[in-house]
């Protein structure tokens, strides 16, 4: 009563209360009887990068390097991150994923350092006045030491101090609570160095320039009250004993407590002006200033009634659990549960290689009636125990009920996130529900859906930039292809706007010739190859008329390729389709010529099939006739000379002769159908055209005979300049002696060696090859020993040397006929091939000029022309004559 | 008489001026695009696998929104089903993932690097842009932008993308649902109460 009188006077000093909380039993007097004794040195230190909240750190060292005590080992990374120090002097002996403080019990990187035993300090030295320094000096010192929340979230410290000028703090709020059960470390510290606690807080004080600044204790410490109080004494500090109740450590129900403000959901207690720091941070702070040592240990409570002599170390970072178990003696056979932090918010070790880390409060090492084996789970009876028992006013079951159904909807709905997981309501529940890890469970349910969602944002985002690319893309295309068909059309029509009419019309006319010629080719092929069926003796000149023919087809279609190349030259269409006319004219009166000379030939050696081939060539000649009318009619539109009919006797015979043969084709054609249907008549028909054959032969002899009649090359041929056939005539009329004077045998010998030598050299190239697939097979599959390996490589090896020698010889003998010609003929293969060119152009040149001139020049003019013609014509004919003899006695065949 | 005029009159004029307000309401507050199509497409998990048969989440939305069953994404798993059926008051569906065992795990692709020939076929197939790489040279997935959505492995000439399995990492990392009534939380510190 008289206190209730005492606080209500002093209304300042008043200590709020919270909503639930639970009294679990304390366990603390196992621990707190002993002094602060040292840890264990051990042989190996495992300091994990992410001893705290936030970003790990980065690695300063290389495994093989030697540190030092209170080196820097490690750098924070980012803001929120802290930096590691080697605890003791040794060798870092790897950087790797060890077993690490996490309920999970995953590994992750850690440094790794073996201790030499020495424990030498790195030069340090504290700061006498830190008041010199300035307050953002003071905060890189204590974000250099590495320091983090020592309370148990770990949280760094540089963070939690450096609030910025905008941020007014009210009260700064020092959490030497301790509420959990089993641990003292806070309170030995307080008992044992209350005096540098209070130093380290009047260095928070001067960093926050809180207004006020207050220590809660729980008043089940009354020795660390009074050893704090002594402490105080003098300055502005208030010491505020609260009464023992499970979780008035907790950081929002101690503001509460201290100062009756609520920090509200999502908020954090800067936002409401206060800050909180654990008493054993303010003591680590005192260290980094004031004597320059980084954070390198703290105090760890060891208890639980496997341990000989509970009690709190002062435990190197990255001690093994182990290695403390065993200094504080342990023993194993009593060793039920091993809990790391305490046994309400803390979490079973299932692997005692963990290290302790800078938010490692307290190691129980339970027996199994200390920690027994969790009952098991019944079914909620909705007694609300739980409700009444949270500290954070939320409704346990509803939770409960949400979590269990993954609803996690309506459990963040019910403030699911407010849960400080102090296990309060799983401690108080009858049915032993482990409510704690149900919360935890969705917690991290929504934290994975939070993530998924961001990420298939992020996706979303992603997938529809590139839709739009892609439409883009197509759209440039289309925009492109559009342009290019608007382009052509625009050509198109400009192309028509010049005179392509009469061009197109050429064109058209050529491929005509060139399919009639093709198709003349195609009858002799079929004649021939009856002819040889039946065993005919003219078989072969047949076939000699074929190949001529398709020399001609072979011409029309170049000059139909030549006139399409021509077309799209806009520049002189017109002239261009006539220079073409002419030359296919050209073209199709050279065959008509040596269609005719095969014909006399043939009469002259007496065959009997001399008749076939003037209708044949007389065939030709109509071919070259409608050319030239052809011709005539595109000059008629081209602005040249007039078109004059042109009246001649040996034309004239020599339309009878086509008449004729085409007479006789016909009758041939009609012939070799009946013969194909099996038809009695077939020979009948033969006869017929045999016949036919004879008048075309007689009409043949008679055109012959008017050619000999016609005036012989005239002495004013009007085209004045000098043909240029009469000088390579006397040389190429030689070429053919000068080749044929090769000797023959030798010839046939090079030719047979020739043929040798290429199977040869075949032969030996195809095995080396077969031989070295089958060494490469070999190889893959290794299945061959060393010694049959370098076997099958000699003998790969010698093919080789084989096929290569041929090869050579090959060459040799390729090379040796190339310079036979030569020496025979005074020109190389090249040469004579050029020649043979240079002739067949000037006899198209010719042809061209007596068409041009036929329709306008004198009778005369043209006789003379067309005699020039035949001596060119029959110079192109040795030329070609030439170089084929040439390479054929050779045997240079073209491969 | 003039009463009921007057009354009809007076309807007649309630009745123009709140046609007025109403036709004005609906240009001013009309509402762009089709709302649910939208909801729809945030409740799938944007894998853009097609594995519904549509190119992606969002047409697979459009065709739910039009009557298409929307049980058909596997990577969404039951409980996206179970959303969208919330979301359009459908008849409840269980997801048509073919009885895949591994439905529910979460892949990603990896290109084993030292044998892609650098064709690009995957990353002309990848529906998020998630390979970098160009013809004749490495590609390479970026593990936090693939969805997993296999599109990849494919088209592959040489095989050499595999999808593995996303190991849970320490940040990822979460507490197992207890196991039920009448089992042993084993992760449950018993504090007793003596």
């Amino acid at each position: 009563m008289l206190a209730k009188l005492f606080g209500g006077t002093h209304r300042k000093n008043r200590v709020y209360d919270f909503h639930g909380g639970v009294h679990p039993p304390e366990n603390k007097q196992q621990s707190n009887g002993t002094a602060i004794q040292p840890g264990p040195l051990p042989a190996r230190l495992i300091l994990p990068l992410n001893m705290h909240i936030g970003a790990p750190a980065k690695p300063l060292v290389a495994p093989g390097d030697k540190v030092l005590k209170g080196q820097m080992i490690a750098e924070p990374v980012g803001a929120v991150s802290a930096a590691i120090h080697a605890p003791t002097s040794g060798t870092v002996s790897a950087i790797g994923p060890r077993p690490i403080q996490h309920p999970s019990g995953m590994d992750a990187i850690c440094i790794v350092i073996d201790s030499d035993g020495e424990d030498r300090w790195v030069d340090h030295q504290g700061i006498a006045d830190y008041t010199e320094l300035s307050p953002g000096e003071l905060v890189d010192t204590i974000r250099q030491a590495g320091i983090a929340g020592m309370g148990g979230a770990g949280f760094p410290t540089s963070i939690k101090v450096n609030l910025g000028d905008h941020q007014r703090v009210e009260q700064l709020i020092i959490n030497a609570v301790e509420c959990e059960p089993y641990i003292t470390a806070d309170d030995r510290l307080m008992r044992e160095r209350a005096a540098d606690i209070v130093a380290g807080i009047h260095i928070l004080q001067y960093l926050l320039n809180p207004r006020r600044t207050l220590i809660g204790i729980e008043d089940n410490k009354p020795e660390a009250i009074s050893a704090i109080k002594r402490a105080c004494k003098g300055c502005d500090i208030e010491v505020r004993v609260v009464p023992t109740k499970y979780p008035s450590g907790g950081e929002k129900q101690l503001i509460q407590l201290l100062t009756g403000k609520e920090v509200a959901s999502g908020q954090l207690p800067a936002q409401v002006g206060v800050v909180c720091q654990n008493v054993g941070t303010a003591f680590a702070i005192q260290r980094a200033v004031c004597h320059g040592e980084p954070l390198l240990s703290r105090i760890t409570t060891l208890t639980g009634d496997a341990v000989a002599q509970p009690g709190n170390y002062e435990t190197l970072l990255g001690t093994p659990v182990a290695d403390l178990l065993q200094h504080g003696g342990v023993h194993s056979q009593q060793l039920g549960r091993l809990v790391m932090g305490g046994p309400m918010m803390g979490f079973t070790l299932h692997n005692p290689a963990v290290p302790v880390v800078k938010t490692t409060n307290c190691i129980i090492a339970a027996s199994p009636q200390e920690l027994p084996e969790p009952p098991p789970e019944q079914p909620c009876i909705r007694c609300g125990s739980c409700a009444e028992a949270c500290p954070a006013n939320l409704l346990p079951q509803q939770l409960y009920w949400h979590a269990k159904n993954d609803d996690l909807d309506k459990a963040l709905h019910h403030n699911l996130m407010d849960c400080i997981e102090c296990g309060a309501c799983a401690y108080v529940c009858p049915s032993h529900i482990p409510l704690v890890q149900y919360y935890r469970y969705a917690k991290g349910e929504v934290r994975q859906r939070a993530a998924d969602q961001v990420k298939a944002d992020k996706a979303r985002q992603r997938f529809e930039a590139r839709q739009a690319r892609i439409e883009q893309e197509q759209a440039e295309k289309e925009a492109r292809r559009q342009a290019r068909l608007e382009a052509n059309r625009k050509k198109k029509e400009a192309g028509a706007a010049a005179p392509t009419g009469p061009s197109a019309e050429q064109a058209a006319a050529l491929k005509q010739a060139s399919l009639e010629a093709s198709k003349a080719y195609k009858a002799a092929v079929k004649a021939a190859k009856t002819a040889e069926a039946q065993g005919d003796d003219n078989a072969a000149d047949l076939k000699a008329e074929a190949e001529r023919l398709k020399a001609v087809a072979d011409k029309a279609k170049a000059a139909v390729r030549d006139a399409k190349a021509d077309a799209p030259a806009v520049a002189a269409p017109a002239d261009d389709a006539v220079a073409s006319l002419k030359k296919q004219v050209g073209d199709a009166s050279s065959a008509y010529k040596a269609a005719v000379k095969a014909a006399k030939d043939a009469e002259a050696s007496g065959a009997d099939d001399a008749g076939d081939l003037r209708a044949r060539a007389e065939a030709l000649k109509a071919t070259a006739d409608r050319l030239k009318a052809e011709l005539r009619d595109a000059k008629a539109n081209a602005p040249t000379t007039p078109a004059a009919p042109q009246t001649d006797p040996v034309a004239e015979l020599k339309k009878q002769v086509g008449d004729a043969s085409s007479a006789y084709k016909s009758a041939v054609k009609a012939a070799k159908e009946a013969e194909a249907q099996g038809a009695d008549n077939a020979a009948e028909l033969r006869a017929e055209a045999d016949r036919l054959k004879a008048v075309a032969d007689q009409l043949k002899a008679d055109l012959r005979d008017a050619k000999a009649n016609a005036p012989a090359p005239a002495k004013a041929a009007p085209a004045g300049k000098a043909p240029p056939a009469d000088s390579p005539k006397v040389p190429e009329s030689d070429a053919p002696q000068s080749v044929a004077g090769v000797d023959p045998e030798q010839a046939a010998k090079r030719q047979k060696r020739l043929k040798a030598l290429k199977t040869a050299y075949n032969m030996a190239h195809k095995q080396y090859k077969d031989a070295h697939a089958a060494l490469e097979r070999a190889e893959r599959h290794e299945e061959l020993s060393a010694d049959e390996f370098n076997a099958m490589q000699q003998k790969v090896d010698k093919l080789k040397g084989k096929a290569d020698v041929a090869r050579d010889a090959l060459d040799a003998l390729v090379e040796e006929a190339k310079a036979d010609i030569r020496a025979h003929t005074g020109k190389d293969l090249k040469t004579l091939k050029l020649e043979a060119a240079r002739a067949e152009s000037a006899l198209a040149d010719k042809q061209q000029e007596l068409a041009q001139r036929r329709d306008s020049a004198a009778e005369e003019t043209l006789e003379a022309l067309e005699a020039e013609l035949k001596a060119l014509e029959t110079e192109a004919h040795i030329a070609r004559k030439a170089l084929k003899q040439a390479v054929e006695e050779q045997g240079l065949v073209e491969e | 008489m003039t009463a009921v005029l007057i009354a009809i009159a007076a309807l007649l004029g309630l009745a123009a001026v709140f046609g007025a307000v109403l036709g004005f309401a609906s240009e001013k507050f009309k509402v762009e695009g089709d709302p649910i199509v939208d909801q729809i497409d945030d409740l799938l998990p944007q894998t853009q696998c097609g594995q519904c048969g549509h190119p992606g989440c969002r047409p697979y939305a459009e065709a739910i929104a039009e009557g298409e069953e929307h049980n058909r994404c596997p990577p969404g798993g039951q409980d996206t089903v179970d959303a969208l059926t919330d979301l359009l008051g459908r008849d409840a569906m269980t997801v048509d993932d073919d009885g895949a065992e591994d439905a529910d795990v979460t892949k990603v692709a990896y290109i084993r690097e030292d044998e892609c020939i650098g064709c690009t076929k995957c990353i002309q197939a990848c529906p998020v842009d998630a390979i970098v790489g160009a013809a004749k040279l490495m590609h390479t997935v970026i593990v936090d932008e693939c969805t997993g959505c296999d599109l990849c492995v494919e088209p592959c000439p040489v095989d050499c993308i595999d999808m593995l399995e996303v190991k849970p990492t320490l940040q990822t990392w979460g507490w197992n649902r207890p196991a039920g009534i009448g089992q042993r939380p084993d992760s449950r510190i018993e504090v007793v109460n003596l």
